[in-house]
């Protein structure tokens, strides 16, 4: 079997190791963390077009929100939900 | 009465929903049939930023703008909640005491025009606003100004109005009707040319020229704005030269979202996004709000205003052809006037009276100006 790269994230602090190559969203998904945040009446927003232009996949990485269907990951990643970070889950 | 309105933009909606409560009036039942190829409002009504802003670059102007005011204030209650009207006033923000002089007979213009309008110090700007940035001298606060969202507004009065919407474009205007591209004749009383800068090509004589801009919305963030924003340079960069301009330009949407503008360029007909002209706006409305260097942006458009060459709209008959009116060149004012135009329209079409006929907003205004002459 060849070896694969893995990449060692934090999910809200959990840590976590996926694929490198993969994306943000993926790990998000493969951990079950959802709904990826909420619309302003309260309704469960997620991830829908997969490529950067319906912008349902907002999260916050590094400090930084952004469309995480877009963003790889990479070593040492902090990533939390915008919920979480705007207190409003 | 039988009426065809072009364009289902909300000027194109609002005149239909005037011709079909004045026909009422008259006791005749109005049967408006309106054509627009696209969806409703999904032209330069869907472009906009959708501020319902009183403005006095001439007399015509303010007459035009402070009485669409109150037409909306009217219409308020009765429309959706969809359509987010929102009074969170304007305030003009004055960078230097230079500027700050200049408000005052603007102030006075306004209450002239019964539009209520205040002067805040840089103290009370600061109070009122505390995401500018220090220094600036005060403002014009402009209380009964509002923002709506446009694209359901036009739905709304279409439907208020048992309007017929046809998704057919007109290939040609004729003596008593129109012709659709399918080639199906269709008649009518009256005929209104109301789909912003499509009129020039059923009319290539009209003095209409594009006008981009681009529009940012933020996501939800941090940031707390309570008036929709414009500082007093707009004034000049708005309509100043032909020259690409930016100006500093924030609305604050109910659902705590910020609408970043404001850039106007001629002749700019593709919908491409400007990046280095983007730049220069977003760091224009950053130098007044620091703030917005650490929000985000979700989505980035641009649309065409159909500006005239006096800044005021095409409201009236068509000179030489019978049973056409004109409803357009709105440029950045098309929301704000379009509740104006429609009853100027209703006013000229059956007779009834309106303060604003004391204005020319005519197309045979131009027949005088050079501009006509080579077009």
């Amino acid at each position: 079997m060849p070896e694969r790269t893995l990449a060692v994230l934090t999910l809200e602090g959990v840590r976590v190791t996926v694929p490198a190559g993969t994306t943000v969203l993926a790990a998000l998904q493969n951990a079950g963390l959802s709904p990826l945040r909420r619309s302003l009446s309260g309704e469960a927003r997620g991830a829908l077009c997969g490529m950067g232009s319906c912008s349902e996949c907002r999260a916050v990485v590094d400090g930084l929100t952004v469309r995480t269907c877009l963003t790889p990951v990479h070593d040492g990643q902090s990533v939390q939900r915008l919920g979480i970070v705007n207190r409003e889950v | 009465m039988k009426a065809i309105v072009i364009g289902g933009g909300l000027v194109g909606a609002a005149c239909a929903d005037a011709l079909a409560r004045h026909s009422a009036l008259n006791g005749q039942a109005a049967r408006v049939t309106v054509l627009e190829p696209g969806p409703v409002g999904g032209g330069a009504t869907a472009a906009g930023m959708g501020h319902l802003v009183v403005m006095d670059d001439s007399p015509a102007q303010l007459a035009l703008t402070a009485r669409s005011l109150e037409l909306w204030e009217a219409l308020a209650p009765a429309l959706p909640s969809q359509a987010d009207y929102h009074g969170c006033g304007t305030l003009w923000v004055a960078s230097d005491e230079e500027e700050l002089a200049a408000v005052e007979p603007k102030r006075r213009a306004y209450l002239a025009a019964g539009r209520e309008a205040t002067l805040l110090d840089a103290a009370e700007l600061a109070r009122a606003e505390p995401n500018l940035r220090p220094g600036l001298a005060g403002a014009l606060r402009v209380p009964g100004d509002s923002v709506v969202y446009a694209p359901v507004v036009a739905q709304f009065l279409l439907e208020r109005a048992g309007a017929t919407v046809r998704r057919e474009a007109v290939a040609e205007l004729r003596d008593g009707g129109v012709r659709l591209e399918s080639g199906e004749m269709l008649r009518a009383d009256v005929v209104v040319v109301a789909n912003g800068i499509g009129a020039v090509s059923l009319l290539p004589g009209l003095p209409l020229r594009q006008r981009k801009g681009h529009l940012l919305i933020t996501e939800r963030g941090p940031i707390h704005v309570h008036h929709q924003l414009v500082e007093l340079g707009y004034l000049k960069s708005a309509h100043g030269n032909d020259e690409d301009s930016v100006a500093f330009n924030v609305q604050p949407r109910p659902t705590g979202q910020l609408l970043i503008g404001s850039s106007r360029q001629f002749e700019q007909p593709d919908r491409e996004i400007d990046w280095p002209l983007l730049r220069r706006m977003l760091r224009r409305a950053a130098e007044f709000l620091p703030a917005l260097e650490n929000i985000s942006a979700l989505r980035i458009w641009t649309g065409q205003r159909c500006a005239s060459p006096d800044h005021l709209p095409l409201v009236g008959p068509h000179p030489h052809l019978d049973g056409v009116f004109l409803a357009t060149g709105h440029e950045g004012l098309g929301i704000t006037t379009a509740l104006g135009t429609a009853e100027l329209l209703a006013a000229q079409v059956f007779g009834v009276p309106s303060e604003l006929l004391a204005h020319d907003f005519t197309p045979a205004r131009f027949d005088r100006l050079p501009e006509v002459a080579h077009a």
